[in-house]
């Protein structure tokens, strides 16, 4: 006992009692330090988390605005569908993650078990459609077609589908009224992407994750006003999804309502007739290529001539907007945007650009005077026009003798114009061009507005081309190296053209002012570009922005917002120049390469004028261009590979002024029968309540008002795949580049005008028009 | 007891003399309680009954409609700890060390009947006896205590008697095997959290009895061994490994343990330093946290009171071991030292683990807080190692 001390305790029990007072006192500040480094340190990170854990989101979609017609007929509107959604959330917390329920739902709503589990899963990297890329707390749409008897079946077993709803919704739905398509004009919707919703985050719109958004067209351009906001209530709930209270509540907002300047009549029988000519082109035998007219693709525009309003719009081939509704199925996406489709999606009227050919000559024709010409000349209009002993023909080769420039445009002489413009060349310097070259043929152009956008409210309007100085030596600039690795001199006709290419490619040479001075060469315009200059010359030299949209009215009706017509450019003509062109161009509707299709037209009361075009494609056959205009409309439609000018296109403009001013085959006007002899001025009437009147519609207004009706009319189904074109998936490489290389052929050396296999150069793609994946 | 100062203090601390007098005298129980122990006990188990409230007034699968069911049945359970105590330290020391055989032999057949049909099963653990009244026991509790008393009777006997200054090693062994009795059956109900804390406790006892180093390293030694074994010798399923590395990767089992991980960290973390007020956690209101009013109290604590509160509580348990330890070095028996240190090592072990889950350092384990996770049992056996901590303060000489 005597090594215990008084305590009673050994050294060694001592020491082992601090030991175990160490460790308690270690165990108790580790525990002290992992709180402060979880609640001080890290605090804000869990506190984020918790917030995220017990708030709810419900959202309330806003009903988007429609998009009506001038008279009020709605062109887009919304339907209420019964909708069956299932909640993830519900179905997750199921044993067997729900499977049961949606096989059973599958059997109520007649779908495979499979799609509709493949319908609710998430989507990522490596998930392929169908599935789901919205908030995973979001109900996941089953059907928008549930029948209500099959609604009603899932309603009153609540018991039995757990997380399952049926709700009727509004859904977009683009009704073709009188079977007015308006596809490309209108656009469509798909669901917001993670990026947009990013991007949006931090403006005055953010976007939520139900949200559709325009992606072309209409819906795209207008997509803001269109949108409204989406009601967002916030709940704090608990582990279990209970309300425990609620947190925020926001009211949706509907969206304003679009009045465009479209005639639903009118742009149905523009699809019609558009498609009608397409239909009749393919049965023309095309000498020159030894087949039929292709007609692969077509547009057509209807304006406002003094205001630059677009009455109707068409573009061939087309599809149906509604497609899109609801998710658009894999196989609709790849007949949309397929190599093999043709590219419907394209608002060939805005974003399809090919050579213009004889319509151009208005032109060269103001060029001409501004550069010191006179009107009357004369010039002689030979077969023929030689530079260097490369020839130059006229079209058909014809011979009208000294005229004056009037003549040569009722006549669509071609020599006079190479003349003026090969003589402009030479006074600019020729091949050694001068310091101030005056390029009036040029500089005209550009003031016409062409090379760029006209400004229209739709979106990814493409510019078109003046091939200028500017635009040759940037073009040589960006091909050159492929021009001189692969040109040979004495090589084959396409060494030999990029051996040029590369030595000269940069200088604007003869024969180039002599194939654009008609519009070939590397020329390109749009159709809307086109139709606004005819316009401009039919309103007294006013360049409007082509608007679509008319009017915004926001959805109790009490606030208008006018879209006013706004001018972009006056054309560079003095009054006297733009009437002597005027007169012209009325002596093509009567007397011209137009009056053969203009007869009996009531031309003392109402003054036609028309410029036709057809202009040659290297390795294609002729488009088809037909510009007229009267003191209301101008209207100017192209049909690539359709053939010549009045010919493919001639009936079917014809046949469009005849409906708009009530005109009979005869020459009659019928004032009851006009659908539009004067351009809607006013807007629908807006009833108090906020609703839009709209006039009752027929079943199909080209049934209705076409003077020349065809019993198998069908214009609004799509042409994708259309297998009276077969051959169109090799040729038609992508449509920007139709009509891309395009030159009168050079009748020495035998070969066409050098051409394909270089790289492209200013051709802009019109990406918009391609739908965007919106997988994340 | 070196006897009075003046003699009414003497003639005071007669046996005959009963009452209060004999309470507050000098010398009285008022006198020599460890009162920090006792108020830290107390504050304890009165914050555990607003944390349980909290968790638990809207939980009406619970709380059978009355939001106050829980609150009031912690202030009760809290109420019979307390008596237990006062009935420990009555007992006194010494009458308690007499009474060991009896309680261990009543505890082991407590947790044998929880094999027999008369036994139920609640989270998984089959370590429950179902009593009359909705009341339930679980006797793993108790035996924790009835180790560290057979454990210390045992090591203390022949040291105390004076006959050896240190254990040997047959008392050793009869010691581990009155330990390792009732261990095997908790293990078999299975309640593995218990095991885990008698381990501990036994280590502990070991520790201060003086135990010779070979047994404590060859016991630690062999529990490392037998881990490693069964870790190598795929015993346990994957998912048995998953669930218990999941305090550290909730990923590993995000269904289960993974859940109550991951939602008691963000309980907590979400505190802050001040926490969002009582009544005003959101992930508490919400019901996020799996069993919140017993195992997972802390995290009531953790986003209600905030880093705070949590320290306090951390501060609190901090304070009864350290005057607890105190005790175990100042008594004058081993017995006694080694009871205190048992307890030390049971209170800090199931604090540290109990806490430690809820931080995510810890696996996860059906273990309470002492004094303020809700369950009776678990309450009653703290009070008791309250009492016993009592008793044991009181029969050494008063310190000058």
């Amino acid at each position: 006992m005597t090594n215990i001390p008084e305590t009673g305790r050994s050294p060694r029990v001592q020491i082992r009692l601090v030991v175990i007072q160490v460790l308690v006192i270690s165990l108790l500040g580790t525990l002290g330090g992992r709180l402060w480094y979880l609640q001080i340190r890290e605090g804000d990170q869990y506190a984020k988390e918790a917030s995220g854990n017990h708030v709810q989101q419900v959202v309330q979609p806003a009903v988007r605005g429609s998009i009506l017609d001038a008279r009020g007929v709605p062109l887009a509107d919304n339907e209420t569908r019964l909708v069956v959604s299932a909640s993830r959330t519900d179905l997750m917390k199921m044993d067997d993650d729900g499977k049961a329920v949606l096989t059973k739902l599958a059997g109520v709503l007649g779908m495979k078990p499979a799609d509709v589990m493949m319908k609710v899963r998430l989507c990522n990297a490596e998930t392929p459609q169908p599935c789901w890329n919205g908030s995973p707390y979001q109900p996941i749409p089953i059907t928008d077609e549930a029948t209500p008897r099959q609604a009603l079946q899932i309603r009153e077993r609540v018991e039995d589908f757990p997380g399952i709803t049926a709700e009727p919704q509004a859904l977009r739905r683009y009704p073709s009224p009188g079977k007015a398509n308006t596809a490309q004009v209108l656009g469509y919707l798909s669901p917001v992407t993670d990026e947009e919703i990013q991007q949006a985050q931090d403006t005055d719109s953010p976007y939520l994750r139900s949200d559709m958004v325009g992606r072309s067209g209409l819906e795209r351009q207008y997509d803001k006003q269109l949108r409204g906001k989406a009601g967002v209530t916030r709940y704090e709930v608990d582990k279990l999804g209970r309300v425990l209270g609620q947190a925020q509540s926001d009211p949706a907002e509907p969206g304003a309502n679009l009045v465009t300047s479209i005639d639903a009549r009118v742009q149905r029988i523009a699809e019609y007739q558009l498609n009608e000519a397409m239909k009749e082109a393919r049965k023309q035998h095309d000498r020159n290529t030894g087949r039929n007219y292709e007609a692969d693709s077509g547009a057509v525009v209807v304006m406002e001539a003094r205001t630059g309003r677009v009455v109707a719009m068409a573009s061939n081939p087309t599809y149906d907007p509604n497609s899109w509704v609801g998710g658009i199925s894999a196989k609709d996406y790849a007949a949309l945007t397929g190599t093999k489709s043709n590219y419907p999606l394209l608002n060939r009227a805005i974003q399809g650009q090919s050579a213009p050919g004889s319509i151009f000559k208005v032109i060269p024709t103001a060029a001409a005077i501004k550069a010191g010409y006179s009107f009357e000349g004369p010039y002689n209009c030979s077969s023929s026009y030689s530079i260097g002993g490369q020839v130059f023909k006229n079209f058909e080769s014809q011979n009208h003798g000294p005229i004056s420039l009037g003549r040569a445009l009722e006549v669509s002489c071609d020599t006079v114009f190479y003349a003026l413009s090969h003589e402009e060349w030479k006074r600019d310097g020729g091949n050694k061009p001068k310091k101030n070259a005056h390029d009036w043929f040029y500089k005209t152009a550009h003031q016409f507005g062409l090379g760029e956008e006209t400004g229209i409210d739709l979106p990814n309007e493409v510019t078109g081309r003046v091939p200028d100085r500017q635009w040759k030596a940037d073009y040589w600039k960006a091909n050159k190296d492929a021009w001189c690795k692969y040109g040979k001199k004495g090589g084959s006709y396409a060494e030999q053209i990029a051996y040029e290419n590369c030595l000269e490619g940069n200088r604007l040479r003869a024969g180039d002012s002599v194939n654009y001075s008609i519009g070939q060469g590397d020329t390109l315009v749009t159709p809307i570009q086109m139709a606004t200059i005819y316009a401009a010359i039919s309103n007294g030299g006013t360049l409007y922005d082509p608007t679509v949209g008319k009017a915004v009215i926001s959805p109790d009706g009490k606030t208008v917002t006018e879209i006013k017509p706004q001018a972009h450019g006056k054309l560079p003509t003095s009054k006297k120049t733009l009437k002597q062109i005027d007169e012209a161009l009325e002596g093509v509707a009567t007397r011209g390469t137009a009056a053969w299709r203009f007869g009996g037209w009531p031309q003392d009361k109402i003054p036609m004028h028309a410029k036709t075009g057809t202009a040659e494609v290297y390795g294609k056959q002729t488009t088809s261009w037909f510009a007229t205009y009267t003191k209301d409309y101008a209207i100017v439609m192209t049909i690539s590979q359709g053939g010549t000018g009045s010919g493919a296109s001639g009936p079917a403009v014809r046949n469009i002024y005849n409906a708009l001013y009530g005109v009979s085959e005869d020459g009659e006007i019928d004032s009851k029968k006009a659908l539009l002899p004067t351009p809607q001025k006013t807007l629908p009437k807006v009833r108090t309540d906020g609703t839009i009147a709209s006039p009752k519609t027929a079943k199909d207004f080209a049934k209705q008002f076409s003077a020349s009706p065809s019993p198998d009319a069908e214009a609004t189904t799509p042409q994708g795949d259309d297998p009276a074109d077969p051959q169109q998936a090799g040729t038609t490489p992508s449509p920007e580049n139709t009509n891309r290389d395009t030159r009168r052929r050079r009748r020495r050396g035998g070969g066409p005008g050098r051409g394909g296999g270089h790289p492209r150069g200013r051709a802009r793609r019109p990406r918009a028009a391609r739908p965007e994946r919106t997988a994340s | 007891m070196t006897g009075g100062v003046n003699s009414f203090q003497v003639s005071g601390y007669g046996p005959e003399r009963a009452g209060w007098t004999r309470v507050f005298a000098r010398d009285g129980l008022a006198r020599r309680m460890d009162w920090t122990i006792l108020l830290a006990a107390l504050a304890l188990s009165l914050l555990g009954s607003l944390l349980v409230y909290s968790a638990t007034r809207n939980r009406t699968e619970l709380n059978q409609g009355d939001p106050y069911y829980f609150l009031v049945r912690h202030w009760l359970n809290t109420g019979i700890g307390v008596a237990l105590m006062i009935g420990a330290i009555w007992l006194g020391h010494r009458g308690l060390r007499t009474a060991v055989p009896l309680l261990y032999g009543a505890s082991v057949f407590l947790i044998l009947l929880v094999l027999t049909p008369l036994g139920s099963t609640i989270n998984g653990a089959h370590s429950w006896i179902q009593l009359p009244g909705g009341f339930s026991l679980q006797p793993s509790e108790f035996v924790k205590i009835t180790i560290i008393l057979g454990m210390a009777m045992l090591l203390a006997a022949r040291v105390d008697a004076g006959d050896k200054p240190y254990p040997d090693h047959r008392t050793v062994l009869q010691a581990l095997g009155l330990a390792v009795v009732p261990m095997l059956i908790v293990m078999l109900m299975p309640d593995l959290g218990s095991v885990m804390v008698m381990v501990i406790i036994v280590l502990g006892v070991l520790l201060a009895s003086g135990a010779s180093n070979r047994w404590i390293f060859g016991l630690l030694g062999a529990g490392a061994a037998g881990a490693i074994a069964v870790w190598q010798l795929g015993i346990l399923d994957e998912y048995q490994i998953n669930r218990f590395a999941a305090f550290a990767n909730p990923e590993l089992d995000p269904a289960g343990v993974g859940y109550n991980t991951n939602q008691a960290r963000i309980a907590i973390g979400s505190g802050g330093l001040t926490g969002s007020g009582l009544f005003q956690g959101s992930q508490t209101t919400g019901q996020f946290v799996p069993e919140q009013q017993t195992d997972f109290v802390f995290t009531v604590a953790g986003e209600e009171l905030g880093f705070v509160g949590g320290a306090l509580i951390i501060g609190l348990l901090g304070v009864i071991l350290w005057r607890a330890c105190r005790i175990a070095r100042d008594t004058t028996d081993l017995y006694g030292t080694v009871v205190a240190a048992g307890i030390v090592s049971w209170f800090a072990f199931q604090t540290f683990e109990n806490i430690g889950m809820t931080l995510g350092i810890m696996p996860v384990t059906g273990l309470p807080l002492p004094f303020v996770s809700y369950g009776g049992s678990s309450m009653f056996a703290t009070w008791l190692a309250v009492g016993l901590l009592q008793s044991i303060r009181m029969q050494r000489p008063m310190s000058a």
